[in-house]
């Protein structure tokens, strides 16, 4: 069972935790050794996501129903290089793995996914994994792509060498799953439980665990595959230095237009459809505070967050291929120049990219950046971005109150100036935000930034299928039960006192209540009431004051257009759109923050800076307009 | 002996030294930055840096002010 010669090792007795009987089964390996496709294929779609209590780091899990053990649950722990390191993530791993994890059950049995093609380096983290001395079972992942590739081991002697089970697979075809089958099988049977002696570096540092590593490969006749010679021409094209920049453009292009083109007559499908569903059942209901509650309070309110699901889901779509392919490791090296000027890193510039459509899939995309620091800092900053949701109130105030003179042309007005400003002043916020909190609470840390980048590979069907049921499944029912609770309170403000119209309901008062407040911004109670009614999602303000202004005699006549020209002046309008830009009116955007940094903490901070900042600004802008317009 | 920041781009070196601090040393070492390890500079980002680096058959971006603390023995075009 041992090799002779290796000096620095110690004889580990190691036993099984509950003799014969297990329930949990542990799966852990070093990011991009295929890991998520291989839980994905042993559990199905059974999986069951949560956070750890008190970090970020999120709990994968799910019963093993794809090679039917049903009665187990299987553990995804997060993607680490060592054990040893100081990141959450390594300690969130060490903690599962030692079964001291608050929420976790105690593993009896680990599954370690090494990269076959990379093995060398990979076993440095088989090391200190076994001599944590459970119940483990090595895979091998990619042997299909070792096999092509001209790579080699055996994996017998490996075995031998490691003292545990080792198996060939490929998660993305599903060869090998029945080794794993077998394995489980046999330790869950009592006689045959029994665990042999091991023979492991003492020492924790990388050097010896390296030389072990070496060791080891060499007396199991490694031989590394050679790279694959199609990632090295693409990427000769793809990170050229004409051709990269050029491609990366047209990917961005590509995936907005689509995101706009499809997603946005998506949208508006499924808001007529909600709408007159809602209606519908409405009619059934009869005339009623009930009616009302369930089709103006709880559907109307969560039909204006489902009607993003489209271009949520497509963007989640277009982000899953291009990490599953491996450009988006691909799409950093190129943003991180320009990423670093405003203190984060090449990571964050797709998030930030498609915080231009949607915030939610933005601050979910975040994962993918490493260093906790700048992917905080990310999901702070990615709300100022410039969101579908505010587009309607943008173009409401700028066609009540911009006219359309041509400033270059035809083709460019002053409305298509204005509008082009407010993308801008988003942007500048994101900017100056980033620096400031990169220079004060979310201070550079030490950590590099380090970005390995992957082969390409042939996204597949089911992992994006499954990728996009995830995401989509958190945000429904993340922002959906947050959204509810505010759609209950807040119709439950408009209703009372029963029979008042919503000038005289509770929230109508709070709206004339706080008018002295928002009065030096411009705006009246009615925008007061609408702002109100806006931190559930933006773009609710504009039917808000739709209902106002057809409810007031004096209004009731005149299009939502012709009633705001007439209430506002030029300052208070552009103060309006100016506070949309900056403040944080998006209970979905603050659920999933609250969802990803797992504390309340970061989306309150996230809501008093975000409006704050727009409070000022729209004074500013104002107090500008008013003397000089 | 040079910074590894200052590998001409095709060219492989000996990695020496590390000076960086210990943790993100030790990240660095399970990537395969460890001394005595050969490292090639592949290519840089289109924009100068990062720059892409072969090292156990794996290709890892880093940072000239990464880099620039790692010093390499060039052995040459390979």
């Amino acid at each position: 069972m041992s090799s002779c010669c290796t000096p620095a090792t110690i004889e580990i007795e190691v036993k099984p935790r509950i003799a014969g009987k297990i329930h949990t089964v542990a799966l852990i390996g070093p990011p991009n050794s295929g890991k998520t496709t291989l839980f994905n294929r042993l559990t199905g779609l059974r999986q069951k996501v949560a956070n750890y209590p008190g970090v970020t780091v999120e709990q994968h899990y799910g019963k093993m129903s794809g090679i039917d053990r049903g009665d187990l649950t299987l553990i995804d722990l997060p993607g680490i290089y060592s054990l040893n390191s100081q990141s959450e993530d390594a300690r969130v791993a060490v903690e599962v793995l030692h079964g001291r994890m608050p929420g976790a059950p105690v593993p009896d049995a680990v599954l370690l996914v090494l990269d076959s093609l990379h093995l060398q380096r990979q076993l440095m983290l088989a090391a200190p994994i076994l001599s944590l001395g459970l119940p483990t079972m090595v895979l091998l992942n990619m042997s299909d792509l070792m096999a092509v590739r001209g790579g080699e081991v055996d994996t017998l002697a490996l075995a031998r060498e490691l003292g545990v089970p080792v198996a060939k697979i490929s998660a993305a075809r599903g060869t090998g799953l029945d080794a794993i089958k077998h394995f489980l099988d046999q330790k869950s049977d009592p006689i045959r439980a029994a665990m042999p002696k091991l023979e492991l570096p003492v020492m924790g540092n990388p050097r010896s665990y390296r030389q072990w590593a070496t060791g080891v490969s060499t007396r199991t006749k490694y031989k590394a595959p050679l790279s694959s010679e199609w990632t090295r021409k693409l990427d000769s094209v793809l990170l050229g230095r004409v051709t990269g920049p050029l491609f990366f453009i047209a990917v961005v292009f590509a995936v907005f237009q689509v995101v706009f083109s499809i997603g946005r007559p998506l949208s508006d499908l499924l808001q007529d459809l909600l709408n007159t569903s809602g209606d519908k059942v409405g009619v059934l209901l009869g005339h009623g505070w009930l009616q009302s509650l369930l089709i103006d309070g709880v559907w109307k309110g969560v039909a204006s967050v489902l009607v993003f699901l489209p271009q949520i889901l497509l963007l989640f779509l277009f982000i899953g291929i291009l990490e599953d392919s491996g450009y988006l490791a691909r799409a950093a090296l190129i943003a991180d120049r320009v990423m670093r000027a405003i203190g984060l890193n090449g990571k964050a510039f797709i998030p930030l990219l498609s915080a231009y459509a949607c915030a939610v899939p933005a601050i979910m995309a975040t994962r993918t950046i490493e260093n906790k620091r700048d992917r905080f800092a990310t999901i702070l900053v990615a709300p100022f971005m410039t969101c579908s949701a505010r587009l309607p109130v943008y173009l409401l105030i700028i066609a009540a109150f911009v006219p359309n003179k041509p400033l270059l042309g035809d083709f460019f007005g002053l409305q298509a100036a204005v509008m082009v400003g407010l993308y801008v002043l988003g942007f500048l916020a994101a900017l100056f935000t980033a620096r400031l909190l990169k220079s004060s609470i979310l201070k550079a840390s030490s950590a590099p930034f380090i970005l390995e980048l992957p082969q390409y590979r042939m996204p597949t069907l089911r992992s994006l299928g499954l990728r996009l049921i995830d995401r989509g499944t958190v945000f429904v029912k993340q922002a959906g039960t947050v959204i509810l609770s505010v759609m209950l309170v807040l119709w439950v403000l408009g209703h009372v006192p029963f029979h008042a119209d919503l000038p005289q309901s509770v929230i109508g008062r709070v709206g004339q209540f706080i008018e002295p407040l928002i009065k030096p911004l411009g705006f009246n109670w009615k925008i007061g009431i609408g702002l109100l009614s806006s931190v559930i999602a933006r773009e609710v303000i504009v039917g808000t004051l739709g209902n106002l202004y057809g409810a007031d005699p004096a209004t009731q006549s005149l299009t939502l257009k012709a009633a705001l020209h007439h209430d506002l002046t030029l300052g208070g309008a552009m103060a309006l759109v100016v506070f949309f830009a900056f403040a944080m009116q998006c209970t979905s955007t603050l659920a999933i923050v609250r969802r990803e940094t797992n504390s309340w903490k970061w989306p309150a901070l996230q809501f008093v800076y975000m409006s704050t900042l727009a409070y000022l600004a729209a004074f500013v802008t104002n107090v500008l307009i008013t003397k000089f317009f | 002996m040079a910074a590894l920041s200052e590998l001409r781009i095709g060219s492989t070196g000996v990695i020496e030294v590390l000076r960086l601090p210990d943790e993100i040393q030790h990240h660095l070492m399970h990537m395969g930055f460890m001394p005595e390890a050969r490292v090639r500079a592949v290519r840089r980002a289109p924009a100068g840096d990062p720059t892409v680096y072969a090292v156990d058959g794996m290709e890892v971006a880093l940072r000239s002010d990464t880099a620039r603390w790692i010093s390499v023995r060039e052995i040459g075009d390979e």
